[in-house]
């Protein structure tokens, strides 16, 4: 049974369709990956997912419940959390407060809160850091910090939106590394990136989004030698793991 | 610990002593000081922890000082208690204007627009309606009673000012541990983020709203009841909205003891340039403040007590 059922989801902004008539479904415990070029509709389907936008047309379900019309802290306690593109660390608050701010709907208590907060600073390899203000973060700490901050609310499903984005490679392994060790533990990952090397080491199956539309779908080795993804995506000349 | 608790007996004794030993100039500065403390730590509620700038709080203020006033001359009621009804209107008012910013979406100057609206509005029905005392203003009789919110002398309303402050300053202190203000804080810092992590930002930014409302009005009873006049064109004027959040803003939004210090030190550059510069002139002293408040914000941006926070940690040498 799927846990995450898309259907036929729409929306324009004005004259541009950024995401047109998209389905698809994310089984309990999968790890999908979403690619596709900028521009191609990736963030505005999560947006939709997440409860940020609403769809012109089609729905999105949830363990078995629609989600239309929900807002985010809805969706979010229904066990769906996502993370942004653009970092958005609370600036003024300490890496603790910010991983609080999501542990705490959940906790019965302050201290349960507590708890939860520095057993997720130390999964994402943060705890040492717990007191720096979310100002002072390196990039990459800022990536961690939208994961640990999203794994605090004790999620089913993960929306990670390119976490590995300007990262350099062995920092990308290493959030590689993380992000199958979260998916290790039973929860359920639909990612978007651009790093395809994190794609293809990470998706047990693939979805391609070009111009708002699906334009292929299917294990991460078939998906890359896809005519119409080559095209529009990869660029001629791509040649799987090596990029 | 010892340190802590014999610096809060040595505060708590002077502030008690204090209206004792000093002059009626200064007996009324320091509850002019305490006033505006708490204004401004009631806007700190909402325009500090939520991070949402109200220019109309005057609004809430006029409600709790028009409403404890018609109900003590009309129908006798004590502002004791006509306090509280004043307070419930004005959250009423918050909920209102909260549902119509938030559920819409309207965030930053728009929100301040609708805020300065709903204090402009106000100001036009209290000009107009004929029970409210129109243009000439609403007098309230000077019977010295406690009983009925007045006092002989400045020395109860220093005591009473003190009491609203503290009283104030332990509601934002219960805020501040509790989850309510950990989600303030962060809506402040990034809203989406908060409402991504589950926050149900519209509700919290709502009871911040009304919290911040509510205790406004409060303050507004005490005005009512400290100087026996209520004009429009005074309490309702946008000027007195800004008098509130400037306090809390030179202060440090967002902290327990900013307000306070906010309004001690304003309280303070006002009388100093009062007492050097009036009478020569004519506005002297008025710019002289306005140069000090602009030298002030400049070197010390995010308020007077988070920049003494900072000054005794790098003095005393320990991290954030």
């Amino acid at each position: 049974m799927s846990l995450l059922v898309v259907e036929g989801v729409s929306r324009s902004f004005g004259g541009l369709q950024a995401v047109n008539g998209v389905s698809f479904t994310v089984a309990e415990g999968e790890m999908l990956g979403l690619i596709g070029p900028n521009g191609a509709g990736k963030t505005t389907l999560f947006h939709i997912i997440s409860g940020f936008l609403r769809p012109d047309a089609g729905r999105v379900r949830y363990s078995g419940e629609d989600l239309t019309g929900l807002r985010p802290h809805d969706i979010c306690q229904r066990g769906m959390v996502r993370t942004f593109q653009v970092t958005r660390p609370f600036s003024r608050l300490s890496l603790l407060e910010n991983v609080l701010v999501g542990a705490l709907e959940r906790a019965a208590h302050r201290r349960e809160a507590v708890r939860i907060a520095e057993d997720v600073l130390a999964l994402t390899g943060l705890a040492e850091k717990a007191g720096h203000m979310g100002h002072s973060l390196t990039l990459p700490d800022r990536k961690r910090l939208e994961l640990a901050r999203a794994l605090a609310t004790g999620p089913r499903v993960l929306l990670l939106d390119e976490v590995m984005a300007g990262l350099n490679p062995t920092e990308t392994g290493r959030l590689i590394d993380l992000i199958r060790s979260i998916h290790g533990r039973g929860i359920t990952i639909l990612l978007i990136e651009h790093v395809m090397k994190a794609v293809m080491a990470l998706s047990q199956r693939i979805l391609v989004l070009n111009y708002g539309e699906l334009i292929a779908e299917g294990a991460p080795e078939a998906v890359v030698e896809h005519p119409k993804v080559i095209e529009a995506y990869l660029g001629e000349g791509y040649s799987g793991l090596d990029v | 610990m010892i340190l802590r608790v014999l610096a809060g007996a040595g505060v708590i004794v002077v502030l008690l002593a204090l209206p004792y030993w000093v002059s009626a100039v200064w007996q009324n500065l320091l509850i002019t000081t305490f006033y505006y403390a708490y204004l401004a730590q009631a806007w700190n509620v909402l325009g500090g922890y939520a991070g949402q700038l109200s220019l109309g709080h005057a609004a809430f203020f006029s409600i709790g000082a028009y409403t404890s006033a018609i109900l003590a001359i009309h129908l006798g009621i004590s502002p004791w208690l006509g306090m509280f009804v004043g307070a419930f209107l004005a959250v009423l008012l918050s909920l209102g204007i909260g549902y119509l910013g938030f559920r819409f979406g309207l965030r930053g100057f728009y929100f301040v627009l609708l805020t300065v609206a709903s204090a402009e509005i106000c100001r036009l029905i209290a000009l107009h309606v004929p029970i409210l005392g129109g243009y000439t203003g609403l007098f309230i009789n000077f019977t010295p009673n406690p009983r009925q919110f007045q006092f002989q002398g400045k020395i109860p309303y220093y005591f009473v000012s003190l009491g609203f402050v503290a009283a104030a300053s332990l509601v934002v202190w219960l805020i501040q541990r509790s989850k309510l203000g950990a989600y303030l804080l962060a809506i402040r810092d990034d809203e989406d983020a908060s409402e991504a992590l589950g926050v149900d930002t519209f509700r919290y930014k709502m009871l911040a709203y009304a919290v911040s409302a509510a205790l406004t009005a409060f303050g507004g009873t005490f005005y009512a009841y400290y100087q026996f006049y209520l004009q429009p064109n005074t309490v309702l004027n946008l000027n007195h909205s800004v008098d509130i959040m400037i306090r809390a803003i030179v202060g440090g939004t967002g902290t327990i003891l900013g307000p306070i210090l906010g309004s001690l030190l304003l309280e303070l550059l006002g009388e100093f340039s009062r007492t050097f510069f009036a009478g020569g002139v004519a506005g002297l002293n008025v710019a002289i403040y306005g140069v000090l408040l602009i030298v002030v914000v400049l070197f010390l941006p995010r308020g007077v007590y988070p920049a003494i926070v900072g000054l005794v940690r790098r003095v005393t040498g320990k991290q954030a």
